[in-house]
């Protein structure tokens, strides 16, 4: 698989290239300025982007407005950012095209080496990996404003990391559930929650994304 | 003749006439009162009532300003010290702020008002409802009062038979017309007459405008001091406790991995927590420093972002072409920040709006929210705190909040975008 990666700091960069590296991802490139990014997404055209929220010259969100600048170019581009701090303003513009594939991270996530990377793999097959810390602003804010619709208290933990993008076998994993149980209670909260079935996966996840920040307008 | 006009003078009337009870009444009374007062100052008494008195003499000035703003245009400073912060309370605090009072040299142009206001005043204003009723007197006199009365001198008119009667009542005819055409601005003249009095001249002006230079610089100053050690302690306590606890487990790792890994492995676990812990911190920290959204994309993303924090659902609209310079966006950003933090807090809110835009040079910020109300800014509170921060760069703050609520907080900061 193969990855662009932006980031500035080379400490970090030169981690998460011998990270990936590990992993048996392919380095296309390892840029650390918009510019250099912008041009490597649109001439190497990789499977996945690993891309750095904040970048040269600017020191701005250069890094996340040239991911979705090249989404708009290429719909459905994966791109997985990570940042020093998540926000759920910025989660809502990578999210907000619909096409999935976008991942949102804080970069304490790589800390958690597995995780980490089935993250990136999970992105770069379309799906979503939204940070926890972003999944719980949103659940306290919904919460806060209308409940969730009388969830069980395990039916919100099954929310949350589905919020999450994770999988239904990973959800079983970490709740140590059978898959079929983790099944059930993602059909009861689709129908408590009054979402539409899917069995598309990274339709699930958006749909559940979608309910969640309609709350926290 | 139209009837506008006619309405315009004869409002000016019913103004000047109010003008003039307020000189003569309010303002001898409270002259009087504050003579006394601060004689009373030697005996003792005086401390404790001269800011009582004075507070209520700087209404009444304050009350002149509107009525200057409101009735002829006419705008007059409000050039009042603000009491410090730190202000003791109990009888210390008494004595200070006497001192105080009597030091601000707004006091000493308070008394000069008070006394033209119930002489000079108090007889223009007069002048506006006088030159109607002598008119119409005038024509009273020729209607047939002149008969009951006698002989009486109307102006330099000796009345004594119904042809000099009509004499008077021609001039008072003129009066009537002069009324018309020059009350608006004999209550406008009035008014001027404060404005000289109560507005600080140009060499008052610079002190004044050094004195709150001074003032907000030392505020500043000490502020970012605070800050500074708040920050040296959080990173202190915090991060770089937890970095050398790292550290400890990494050295007792090395020591360990060969003689029983199972503990090694359960001390590399925790070293990893701490280093995670040690980044929230960092992160924390680095939010009260500086947001990163607000260095990432400017104010108006950095409040939206933190309305998204909220737990109480906030409307922010923003309307800015540009960013202000760092420094100003930084102090708007946490002065909004502050404001929603009491609205949430305090006021029991269940809505917040925000509205944020630039015009005519001032940065603006409205935060009205649907709490209780009864916000007030005293020195030493949150909102006091705001007020002193965005003093520093000539910003204002403004508070409506009636007991039972809506509370609407202003605050504007003059600024340029680019």
């Amino acid at each position: 698989m193969r990855v662009v990666l932006a980031e500035d700091l080379f400490l970090l960069r030169d981690g998460l290239v011998r990270m990936l590296e590990a992993y048996d991802f392919e380095i296309a490139a390892a840029v650390e300025t918009g510019p250099e990014l912008t041009r490597a997404l649109a001439e190497l055209q990789p499977d996945v982007a690993v891309v750095d929220v904040r970048l040269p010259p600017s020191q701005t969100d250069e890094g996340l407005q040239c991911a979705l600048a090249a989404r708009r170019e290429r719909p459905g581009l994966p791109v997985l950012v990570l940042s020093q701090h998540v926000e759920q303003l910025y989660a809502r513009e990578l999210l907000a095209d619909g096409n999935g594939g976008v991942g949102y991270l804080l970069k304490d996530r790589v800390f958690e080496a597995d995780q980490f990377i089935d993250a990136v793999r999970r992105v770069a097959s379309g799906g979503t990996a939204m940070d926890p810390q972003v999944i719980q602003q949103l659940l306290s804010r919904r919460a806060a404003d209308a409940p969730l619709g009388g969830l069980t208290p395990r039916e919100v933990e099954v929310l949350e990391l589905m919020a999450q993008g994770r999988s239904n076998a990973a959800i079983a994993g970490q709740l140590f559930v059978t898959e079929r149980a983790v099944a059930k209670h993602t059909s009861n909260i689709f129908l408590k929650l009054d979402l539409p079935v899917s069995d598309d996966d990274n339709r699930r996840v958006l749909a559940v994304l979608a309910y969640l920040d309609r709350g926290a307008n | 003749m139209n009837t506008s006009r006619v309405r315009g003078a004869l409002l000016a009337a019913a103004q000047g006439l109010a003008l003039a009870l307020l000189s003569l009444g309010v303002s001898l009374t409270l002259f009087i009162l504050t003579v006394l007062s601060m004689a009373f100052i030697l005996l003792g008494v005086g401390v404790f009532t001269t800011p009582l008195i004075l507070k209520l003499v700087r209404a009444h000035a304050n009350q002149r300003r509107l009525l200057a703003a409101d009735w002829s245009g006419v705008r007059i400073p409000v050039p009042y010290r603000p009491f410090p912060a730190d202000l003791r309370s109990g009888v210390t605090g008494q004595v200070e702020q006497c001192s105080l009072l009597m030091k601000d040299p707004a006091t000493w142009r308070d008394m000069r008002w008070l006394v033209t206001d119930m002489t000079g005043g108090a007889i223009v204003a007069f002048l506006a409802p006088g030159l109607f009723a002598e008119g119409v007197f005038g024509l009273l006199l020729f209607a047939g009062l002149w008969k009951p009365i006698g002989t009486y001198w109307y102006a330099f008119i000796r009345v004594d038979s119904q042809s000099t009667a009509a004499l008077a009542a021609l001039l008072g005819c003129v009066w009537i017309t002069v009324a018309t055409y020059l009350n608006p601005r004999i209550v406008k003249a009035h008014f001027k007459i404060a404005q000289a009095s109560l507005a600080p001249g140009q060499g008052a002006e610079l002190t004044e405008r050094i004195d709150r230079l001074t003032e907000t610089r030392h505020d500043a100053v000490d502020s970012s001091a605070a800050e500074l050690r708040r920050i040296e302690r959080d990173l202190h306590d915090g991060a770089q406790a937890r970095l050398v606890s790292v550290g400890m487990d990494l050295g007792t790792i090395e020591a360990l991995i060969e003689k029983d890994p199972a503990q090694a492995k359960q001390l590399i676990a925790q070293a990893r927590k701490s280093s995670a812990d040690a980044l929230t911190e960092l992160r924390d920290l680095v939010r009260g420093i500086h947001p990163p959204v607000l260095a990432e994309r400017g104010v108006g993303d950095a409040v939206k972002a933190l309305a998204l924090r909220l737990p109480v659902p906030t409307e922010v609209t923003v309307d800015l072409s540009g960013r202000p310079d760092a420094p100003v966006e930084s102090a708007a950003y946490f002065a909004i920040s502050e404001v929603l933090t009491n609205a949430v807090k305090h006021a029991g809110a269940e809505r917040i709006w925000v509205d944020l835009h630039h015009r005519e040079g001032m940065l603006r910020a409205v935060v009205t929210d649907d709490g209780r109300g009864g916000a007030v800014v005293v020195p030493g509170g949150g909102l006091g705190g705001v007020e002193r921060r965005l003093g520093t760069f000539d910003g204002v703050l403004a508070v409506s909040s009636p007991a039972g609520g809506p509370t609407m907080v202003t605050m504007e900061i003059p600024c340029a975008l680019s």
